[in-house]
C-alpha cells in the first residue's frame, strides 16, 4: 500500500514539475533567445516577464480550435495527443535521485528508444490527415528523419550501456561514480546529441518544421490547444532529452555538495540552455545534407565508437 | 565541425552585449530632425492660415488620403473650406510636404498616434491646424507672391518693386 501512494506521489510530483518546466521553456526559450540576439525578449507581463507563460496560456486556450473540412478527423485530433503522451511516458524511466524515479526498469534505455520512436506516429500523423501539401512533406520528412536518426541513437547508447553492464539507467548512473561516461564515450555522446535534436525536430534539425519553406510543416492546419499540444510535446521531448544526456553521459544525480535532485536539475537546465544556444546559432541545412550528415558520418561514427568500446572492454577482461 | 563550435561561442557572447532594443514607453528614440510623423497645417507668422488650397498635395499623395475644398474670403484669398487627412491610409512619405507651395502641410515627429477605432484617424481641419509656423518661422506666402489682398496691394510684397506706370512718359 505504502508502495503504491508513493508511486502515485511520485508521478503526480514528476508530471506536474514536467509540465510547469514545458510551459517555463516558452519563456526560458523566448528570453535566452532574445538576449542572445541583442534584444530583451518577454520582459512585460509580470517580473522579468515571467507571467508571460500564463498570458500565452490563455491565449492559446481561448483561440478557435478548429478542424478544417478536409481533414482526417479522428486521426488529425489524435495525433497532437500521440506526442505528448510518448514523451511524457519516457520520463517514467528517468533517474531524478536515488530513489526518485516512477519505475526502474531493467529495460530503460530500451523503453525510451521504443516511445521515442512512437512520437515519430504523431508527426506522420499530423502530415497525412491535414490533407494539405505542406502538412504531407513536413510529415514526409520527419518520418524519414526520425526513422534514419533513430538506428544511431539506439546504436551510440550501446556504448553506455556496454560500459556500465546493464540497461537499467539507475545502474548507469551508478556505474558513472568514478567517470562520468562523456569522456570515454565522447563519439557516442555526440553522436547521441544530436540524434536527440534530430529526434524534438529542434533547430538546426526543424526540416519537418521548416518555417521557410514548408510554412509550419506538419502543423500547418493546427490551431488552438491542438498546436498547442505539439509544442508542449517538443519542450518535454527537448527536456526528456536533456535529462536523458545527464542520466546516461554526465553522471545523472552525482556530485558534490549539493542534493542530489539538485545537481540533476542543474545539469538538464544546462543541456536545455544548450538546446537554445543550438537554435540561436546554427543554420538549417538542407535536406539531403542531414540525410547525409546521418547515414554517411554518424552511423559509421556510431558503429566505430561500439567496435572500439567493445574492443577495449574485451581487452580488459583479459578474454 | 569546428566552424559550429566557433559560430556557438560567438552568438554566445552576444549574451554579455549591449541591447539594441530602445524600451519604448519608459525609453524614448532618439528621432532625426526631419523624421516624417503626423501631418499639421501650420499658420503664417501674422497668424493666418498658410493653405492656399491648391489641391497639390491631395494630387500627390499616393494613397489619396488628402481630401480638401477650396474656399475664398470676401478679400480674393483662398483657404480650404475643409481639409481632412485619413490617417489610416497616409504612408507618411512626406510627398505632400514636397508639393506644397507654401509650406503649409508639414509632418511632425510625433508618431503616437494609435486609436481603439478606425474612425477616429481621419482627422479634420480643426485638428490637423497648429497655432504656429511649424519649421519655417518667417515664411509668408501672401508677403511673396504678388497676389493682391487684404492689406496689400500690388508691388507691396517683399522682392518686388511697385509696379510700373505704363501709361507715363517718364522713364
Amino acid at each position: 500500500m505504502d508502495g503504491i501512494l508513493r508511486t502515485w506521489v511520485l508521478v503526480t510530483v514528476i508530471f506536474g514539475s514536467i509540465m510547469t518546466t514545458a510551459a517555463m521553456l516558452i519563456w526560458l526559450e523566448r528570453r535566452l533567445l532574445g538576449l542572445l540576439q541583442d534584444r530583451y525578449g518577454p520582459n512585460r507581463v509580470g517580473p522579468l516577464g515571467l507571467l508571460q507563460v500564463g498570458a500565452d496560456l490563455v491565449k492559446i486556450f481561448t483561440k478557435e480550435d478548429w478542424v478544417p473540412p478536409f481533414a482526417d478527423r479522428t486521426v488529425f485530433v489524435i495525433s497532437p495527443a500521440i506526442i505528448v503522451l510518448s514523451t511524457l511516458m519516457s520520463f517514467a524511466i528517468i533517474p531524478f535521485a536515488p530513489g526518485i524515479q516512477v519505475v526502474d526498469l531493467n529495460i530503460g534505455i530500451l523503453f525510451f528508444l521504443a516511445m521515442s520512436s512512437l512520437s515519430v506516429y504523431s508527426i506522420a500523423f499530423a502530415g497525412w490527415s491535414s490533407n494539405n501539401k505542406y502538412s504531407l512533406l513536413g510529415g514526409m520528412r520527419a518520418s524519414a528523419q526520425m526513422i534514419s536518426y533513430e538506428v544511431f541513437m539506439g546504436l551510440s547508447l550501446m556504448g553506455v550501456v556496454m560500459l556500465a553492464d546493464s540497461y537499467e539507467l539507475s545502474g548507469i548512473v551508478r556505474a558513472q561514480e568514478k567517470m562520468w561516461f562523456f569522456l570515454p564515450q565522447l563519439p557516442g555522446f555526440l553522436v547521441f546529441f544530436m540524434a536527440g535534436i534530430a529526434e524534438t525536430r529542434r533547430l538546426p534539425f526543424d526540416l519537418p518544421e521548416a518555417e521557410s519553406e514548408l510554412v509550419a510543416g506538419y502543423h500547418v492546419e493546427y490551431s488552438g490547444m491542438k498546436f498547442g499540444l505539439f509544442f508542449v510535446g517538443e519542450y518535454i521531448g527537448i527536456t526528456l532529452i536533456s535529462a536523458l544526456t545527464v542520466a546516461l553521459f554526465f553522471g545523472g544525480w552525482l556530485g558534490p555538495w549539493l542534493p542530489p535532485v539538485a545537481w540533476f536539475l542543474l545539469k538538464t537546465l544546462f543541456f536545455l540552455c544548450l538546446f537554445i544556444l543550438l537554435r540561436a546559432s546554427l543554420p538549417r541545412p538542407r535536406y539531403d545534407q542531414l540525410m547525409v550528415l546521418g547515414w554517411k558520418v554518424m552511423l559509421p561514427l556510431a558503429l566505430l565508437n561500439l567496435l572500439i568500446t567493445g574492443g577495449i572492454i574485451l581487452l580488459r577482461s583479459g578474454a | 565541425m569546428l566552424s559550429i563550435f566557433r559560430s556557438m561561442w560567438l552568438v554566445f557572447k552576444h549574451l554579455g552585449q549591449k541591447r539594441q532594443t530602445v524600451l519604448y514607453p519608459e525609453e524614448r528614440p532618439v528621432l532625426p530632425p526631419r523624421y516624417r510623423g503626423r501631418i499639421v497645417l501650420t499658420r503664417d507668422p501674422d497668424g493666418e492660415e498658410r493653405c492656399v488650397a491648391c489641391y497639390l498635395c491631395a494630387v500627390a499623395c499616393p494613397v489619396d488620403c488628402i481630401a480638401l475644398a477650396a474656399g475664398q474670403d470676401t478679400h480674393g484669398r483662398r483657404y480650404p473650406e475643409f481639409f481632412r487627412i485619413n490617417f489610416s491610409r497616409c504612408i507618411f512619405c512626406g510627398f505632400c510636404e514636397d508639393a506644397c507651395p507654401t509650406w503649409a502641410i508639414q509632418l511632425t515627429g510625433d508618431f503616437e498616434m494609435a486609436e481603439q477605432r478606425r474612425e477616429n484617424l481621419v482627422y479634420e481641419k480643426e485638428d490637423l491646424l497648429i497655432s504656429g509656423p511649424g519649421k519655417y518661422h518667417e515664411y509668408n506666402f501672401y508677403r511673396e507672391a504678388g497676389v493682391t489682398i487684404r492689406g496689400k496691394d500690388k508691388g507691396d510684397a517683399r522682392q518686388e518693386r511697385p509696379p510700373v506706370d505704363i501709361r507715363g512718359l517718364l522713364p
